[in-house]
């Protein structure tokens, strides 16, 4: 059976170059970088040029770049470490209603913890209220976190208007690029933002590395205690292959950002037209241009998407639900929520995210099966097409058990 | 995540689509996510000779509702109304813990086309 694989905004595989650069450092040269002997001093060495390829790939200093074990813990850090270190100047943050858990999360333990949060809104295409964010703003507001691209809808945030109105007001802006790096030109320190979180496995490196990118001048708390590395800032035996895999998979998708989102976004359009062209009633999520390249966000009307996701998998494509019905909560989509989106229309939405390696037949062979899949499941489905889109809540008299 | 029996019951779906004559009607919503279910069952002489439905949800909705009708077609009225998720859940080799509301849900649906059908056949009654 063919296998499509459809699904990298999840992850991606690992590219064979990267795999090679790592090779070494679990074999031969596998000292502990803090190690003053040979071994430690060639560990060292491929953790400096793995930090100055991160540092070039988004424009910063080599000395600004903290290595952490991914973009959640680069998420919970950056937001608990800047919040403490600026504690004596406010206790506001400001964040949207759309971002990843890991930020939502611990801006909720901050909450208990006495500072104040703003969720922002987001419009009908996932951009962050600009005006709400003018209008929040207080003396006490010390952190803005917005991520730069959204994980579910692709929606790219207007980041350098956010970054511009930080910047006047004086206040440090964070941003989670985890989905945006590979995906769009990021500079930091022309663009103005103070802190960033990245992760290696969604551009084609290693899972269970990242980095957070904080600005030399801005005050944050450490949050893993316990050794010096990291200038004191991240403790923990570092993860040498891994970060030497991170510092090629960014080295690579910087370098390659041009060709990759160019061939990725005609491959993307190409497939949104053809699945609206064979099936009626499909609906695009987000802005249909200012989107990641690689993202497809479509709402299936009448049709739920984890029964849409189930049958493509077994005709061998692996896709995600925009809904996170599938994986443990029911409830829906937090992001889709505050879209707006119509419950019924939440409840069809499908993410399918191309890779690198996706070709315009993976799709023709997917849009095939869709049409298909869909037609089985509009079948079995008493939703009517005049409902479509009418669904606000369900019969709260249903929970009764027996 | 599901059982072989539910992705089986799931990919080759039974029973599905309008019942035509059914003349007992229920359906149900899911809460939370918005899912729903229509079930249609035929009852002649206190037995439910005939069940179909029609699902907007999830592969375990799906699933449950497969099941459910397989298992009441030729069943007595009463000993239908007398399934519980619990005997659902081990028909189909259980369901992930977040899922097995499903099974509730269809086992209220299943109360409600049985309450419909009883209600027409009071106004029946009522009529002669």
């Amino acid at each position: 059976m063919n296998r499509i694989y459809l699904d990298n905004a999840a992850t991606t595989p690992m590219s064979s170059e990267v795999l090679n650069e790592m090779m070494p450092y679990f074999t031969s040269a596998y000292g502990n970088s803090s190690s003053l002997h040979g071994f430690g001093r060639e560990a060292r060495a491929a953790l400096d040029v793995a930090r100055d390829r991160i540092a070039k790939g988004i424009g910063c200093d080599a000395d600004e770049i903290y290595f952490t074990s991914g973009a959640t813990e680069s998420n919970n850090w950056a937001i608990y470490g800047i919040a403490y270190a600026n504690r004596n100047k406010g206790s506001h943050i400001i964040t949207s209603k759309i971002e990843h858990p890991s930020i939502l999360k611990i801006c909720q333990k901050l909450e208990n913890e006495g500072f104040r949060v703003t969720y922002l809104d987001v419009d009908r295409q996932g951009f962050v209220r600009i005006d709400q964010l003018l209008h929040y703003i207080d003396a006490d507001t010390i952190l803005i976190s917005i991520m730069a691209a959204n994980n579910e809808v692709g929606t790219i945030q207007n980041l350098q208007a956010i970054a511009n109105i930080a910047k006047e007001k004086g206040i440090i802006f964070h941003t989670d690029a985890t989905q945006a790096i590979g995906a769009i030109n990021l500079n930091v320190h022309e663009m103005g933002i103070d802190s960033l979180s990245m992760s290696a496995h969604k551009i084609n490196g290693p899972k269970g590395i990242g980095a957070l990118y904080v600005r030399k001048n801005v005050p944050i708390v450490p949050f893993v205690l316990g050794g010096e590395q990291e200038s004191n800032m991240r403790a923990g035996t570092v993860n040498v292959p891994g970060i030497v895999g991170f510092g090629k998979a960014v080295e690579i998708a910087t370098r390659d950002i041009i060709t990759n989102s160019k061939k990725m976004r005609q491959l993307r359009d190409y497939f949104i037209n053809e699945v609206q062209k064979n099936i009626d009633m499909v609906y695009l999520n987000g802005h249909p241009i200012q989107r990641l390249p690689n993202n497809v966000s479509l709402s299936f009307a009448m049709v739920e998407g984890e029964s849409i996701l189930m049958l493509l998998d077994s005709v061998g494509i692996a896709v995600s639900t925009g809904s996170a019905c599938s994986s443990g909560a029911l409830e829906h989509s937090h992001v889709l929520r505050a879209m707006q989106l119509p419950l019924d229309l939440a409840q069809g939405t499908v993410r399918f995210s191309l890779g690198k390696s996706t070709t315009k037949a993976d799709l023709d062979y997917t849009v095939a099966e869709l049409v298909k899949i869909v037609a089985k499941l509009r079948q079995m489905s008493p939703i009517s097409r005049a409902q479509v889109g009418k669904m606000t809540g369900g019969d709260p008299k249903c929970t009764v058990k027996k | 995540m599901y059982s072989q029996k539910v992705i089986n019951l799931f990919q080759h779906p039974e029973n599905v689509g309008v019942l035509r004559g059914a003349n007992g009607v229920g359906m149900v919503v899911d809460p939370v996510c918005g899912d729903t279910t229509k079930l249609y069952i035929l009852i002649e002489n206190d037995v439910i000779v005939d069940a179909k439905f029609k699902v907007f949800g999830c592969v375990a909705s799906i699933a449950v509702a497969v099941a459910l009708t397989n298992m009441i077609k030729g069943m007595s009225v009463k000993d239908a109304y007398n399934i519980s998720d619990i005997n659902i859940l081990s028909d189909i080799d259980g369901l992930p813990t977040e899922k097995q509301h499903c099974a509730v849900l269809i086992c209220e649906c299943l109360d409600r086309a049985i309450q419909d059908y009883n209600k027409k056949m009071e106004k029946a009654n009522d009529k002669n």
